[in-house]
């Protein structure tokens, strides 16, 4: 039996399984893998049917009067709210500001809208904002709106913030997930999985003695640079929940093309390499807060790889795969021994791992 | 079973009845219980599972066993391809 | 990272590939025992430098997938008791029992927690004297040492609010099942690296008279079981030719001796006693299990909490008990990436990330479609 009977069914990366009884949210429905996708795919598409939503990409870029305007939004939930190399405060900014980017979109205004609940402390609220005052100031957007509200003690643990940003798209910026094409080169401009073992050796008192800072950080500029060489980049994308897999996985599935990634390529910092050997993760699915996936027509790639290397967040860039037209949907990763494994959408967040 | 991991002893800590150690792995630094592995010491590797070490990694085998490995290979590299 | 990179060196591995191909004059059917191998096997597409006349076969070194439902499903009643912490190594989480799992009990307000290492139960149970802490002992003989320190750490601090839930399974009686079974097609076997490393080489010594069997025991990088594979196929091409017996050989000097770990293993035999046990997917081995001796029947979740009768309702469809004694392959099984999937899955070696049908989809499936 086996290869033969196999090959008949179709792999669709959205297994044709029937839904399983889910009358449930749950964790990994938040988690930036299969069951988010299955979530935005059964209920909110659905409702809210219309050819902007249906693109999914990290912002929506409607036309105002001749004007490409980009929209976007997102909530910040991170626990803990303070980690190494940022807080949730400065993570709003980022975030927002980088799905914007990722459009191409110049970032100009902000709202941000703070559920606090009962009790949270006004100093650390204060810290809170201040931080997030400084990552605006830095990333020259402004806060022009916001709105408040208080939620029960126990309702809301701690505090939670929404961002939605909005920005201008110039003329013929064209950034899309679904523009990859065979031949295309995937560039990573730097070190993955910091943010996520940060937060993960913040909140779970791992103890590590070596601090790992999170990347977070505000990458329009880097996103200028890159758009200032070349205009032949089909999609921009941050990896962030999920990390680079469900990106490019996403990319796979919307431009129905192979990806092909270099394992020996990809640059991942000492640390978060011995903090993932140690729980078994893998750090293709850690979430990263500064760093951006840039899939770049063949004939620019050395350009643009230029360009993000002179640029600080960009220092440690590289090309770390190519669109191919070989298992359309699926990011595959070739081994240093020459062997390909498939790197596959996870259903829900990644566990640490004893076996 | 079972993801174990050599890391090096920085530092050994006793810890009343237990014995612990601060072991290193790659880039990080974690706490180890040495309570299997009590004849371990400074600089020495040690094989972690479950936050606990489980052996002494034996530094003189691994070397000895190594050397033929890379024999092996830096030979292999000489040879045209084998048929499969 | 020290004796991790030197492990993954490709051009050994191929060096070592090239003489696998050239010392193989006819087919094998190897067995890896260990989950972490398989991983590993499926991770770096070790299986595609074989010569194509060796089969590796995965059994049933996934204590996670053998874990008994009964197992999973008093864990999650216990975790739905308000005044219980359930904590539990990452692995379990997502196992399926008969109705639910413990992510799902989770989401419906279950307290329960991953723990590292068992010492954080206990600490837990310490500082929260008003819960009742209960920690889901399960594994091989690899994390035995490690969940023993746990209970005898709660009695020495005198605690009475934590308990074990104990499914220890053991290796070489589930060997010895397989290896009797009418249908074993398996000729040489790769021992799991962690488990010699506390137990040691005697048990496996004594397969090997037994059953007249090769046995390798092997490490877990790429460079290990290539390495366990050569020495495997070369013993088994010697005797074809009528030179040699076959033996146990150590492929993994660097962590296993033939002792093994003796305070570990004292401490086992302190805490723990063999017991027969079921290995979901296969049935009930005798003498294959652990269970707490008598003195730390107060640390036993089985014994201190009543959980009534379980029934177990298991899916018709899931033929891991094929997949774990190396019958059949995962993609062997009409379900497998239709209706089981690591999203839906029908039985727990599509769950964990060691059990092979996991495995299988989550990095190989594309080899079955290309």
């Amino acid at each position: 039996m086996s290869t033969k009977t196999i090959v008949e069914k179709k792999f669709d990366l959205l297994c044709p399984a029937p839904l399983p009884a889910k009358d449930t949210i749950l964790l990994g429905h938040g988690s930036g893998g299969k069951l988010s996708a299955e979530l935005i795919r059964d209920v909110f598409l659905p409702a809210f049917q219309n050819p902007v939503l249906a693109r999914l990409d990290d912002q929506a870029i409607v036309n105002v009067n001749g004007q490409r305007l980009a929209i976007t939004t997102d909530s910040f939930v991170v626990k803990p709210l303070f980690f190494p190399g940022g807080d949730i405060g400065s993570l709003a900014v980022h975030g927002t500001v980088n799905d914007l980017a990722m459009g191409g979109a110049t970032p100009l205004f902000l709202s941000a809208a703070f559920i606090i609940e009962e009790g949270f402390s006004m100093a650390e609220l204060r810290r809170v904002v201040n931080s997030l005052r400084q990552a605006a100031a830095q990333a020259s957007v402004q806060v022009v709106t916001g709105d408040t509200k208080v939620v029960e003690k126990g309702k809301g643990d701690g505090l939670f913030i929404n961002t939605t940003g909005i920005g201008l798209v110039p003329e013929g910026v064209d950034l899309s997930a679904d523009r990859a094409r065979p031949g295309d080169r995937v560039l990573l401009s730097g070190s993955i999985g910091d943010h996520g073992i940060a937060i993960l050796a913040q909140r779970e008192g791992l103890e590590f003695e070596t601090q790992i800072q999170s990347d977070s950080a505000a990458l329009h500029t880097l996103v200028a640079d890159m758009l200032g060489v070349s205009r032949n980049i089909r999609c921009m994308r941050d990896p962030t929940r999920g990390g680079v897999s469900s990106t490019l996985n996403e990319i796979a599935e919307r431009s129905q093309v192979g990806i092909e990634l270099d394992e020996s390529s990809l640059p991942i910092h000492e640390q978060v390499r011995g903090a993932c050997e140690l729980l078994g993760l893998d750090p293709l699915y850690v979430a990263n807060e500064g760093k951006l996936i840039a899939i770049v027509a063949p004939e620019s790639t050395d350009a643009v790889l230029r360009a993000m290397r002179n640029h600080p967040l960009g220092a440690e860039a590289q090309i770390i795969g190519t669109v191919k037209k070989k298992n359309a949907g699926l990011v595959t990763m070739r081994t240093p021994f020459g062997t390909t494994r498939i790197v596959d959408m996870l259903a829900g967040d990644q566990l640490p791992r004893i076996c | 079973m079972c993801l174990a991991i050599p890391g090096k002893i920085l530092e050994i800590q006793e810890l009343g009845q237990m014995r612990a150690a601060r072991v290193q792995f790659g880039g990080i630094v974690r706490q180890v219980s040495l309570d299997f592995v009590p004849e371990a010491g400074l600089g020495d590797y040690v094989m972690v599972h479950v936050g606990f070490a489980i052996s002494r990694v034996d530094a003189f085998e691994a070397e000895r066993t190594y050397k033929l490995l890379e024999e092996m290979g830096a030979l292999e590299a000489e040879l045209p391809p084998a048929e499969q | 990272m020290k004796y991790l990179d030197e492990y993954r060196d490709q051009r050994i591995a191929r060096a070592l590939a090239a003489e696998i191909v050239r010392s193989t004059t006819r087919p094998w059917v190897l067995m890896e025992i260990c989950g972490g191998q398989t991983h590993t096997i499926m991770r770096y597409g070790i299986d595609e430098l074989l010569p194509r006349g060796i089969e590796i076969v995965h059994g049933p070194g996934c204590p996670v997938c053998v874990t008994p439902l009964e197992t999973v499903d008093k864990a999650i009643a216990l975790a739905q008791r308000p005044e219980v912490i359930l904590m539990s190594y990452g692995d379990m989480l997502r196992v399926p029992g008969s109705h639910s799992d413990l992510l799902r009990a989770k989401a419906q307000g279950a307290d329960v927690r991953i723990a590292y290492t068992p010492i954080e139960a206990v600490k837990i149970a310490a500082s929260n004297p008003d819960r009742k802490v209960v920690f889901l002992a399960i594994g091989f003989e690899t994390t035995a040492p490690a969940n023993a320190m746990a209970a005898w750490q709660a009695r020495y601090k005198g605690l009475t609010n934590f308990s074990l839930l104990v499914s220890h399974v053991l290796v070489p009686p589930a060997i010895r099942a397989l290896m009797v079974s009418e249908t074993n097609r398996v000729q040489g076997f790769i021992a799991p690296g962690h488990v010699c490393t506390v137990m040691g080489c005697k048990e496996y010594e004594d397969l090997v008279r037994d059953f007249r069997v090769p046995i390798v025991v092997g490490g877990f990088e790429p460079v290990d079981i290539l390495e366990a594979i050569l020495m495997l196929v070369l013993q088994l091409e010697a005797r074809q030719l009528g030179a040699g017996e076959a033996r146990l050989e150590n492929q993994y000097v660097r962590s296993v001796n033939r002792k093994g770990n003796l305070p570990a293993q004292q401490l086992i035999a302190e805490v723990f006693e063999i017991a027969d046990q079921k290995w979901r997917g296969i049935g009930s081995i005798p003498r294959s299990g652990l269970r707490l001796r008598e003195e730390y029947a107060a640390f036993d979740a089985d014994r201190i909490f009543d959980l009534g009768e379980i029934t177990v309702d298991e899916p018709a469809d899931c033929i891991s008990a094929q997949v774990l004694q190396g019958l059949k392959k995962p993609p062997d099984c009409p379900a497998f990436g239709i209706r089981c999937t690591p999203e839906n899955p029908l039985g727990a070696p599509m769950v964990s990330a060691e059990g092979a049908c996991a495995a299988y989809y989550h990095y190989r499936r594309h080899m079955a479609a290309s």
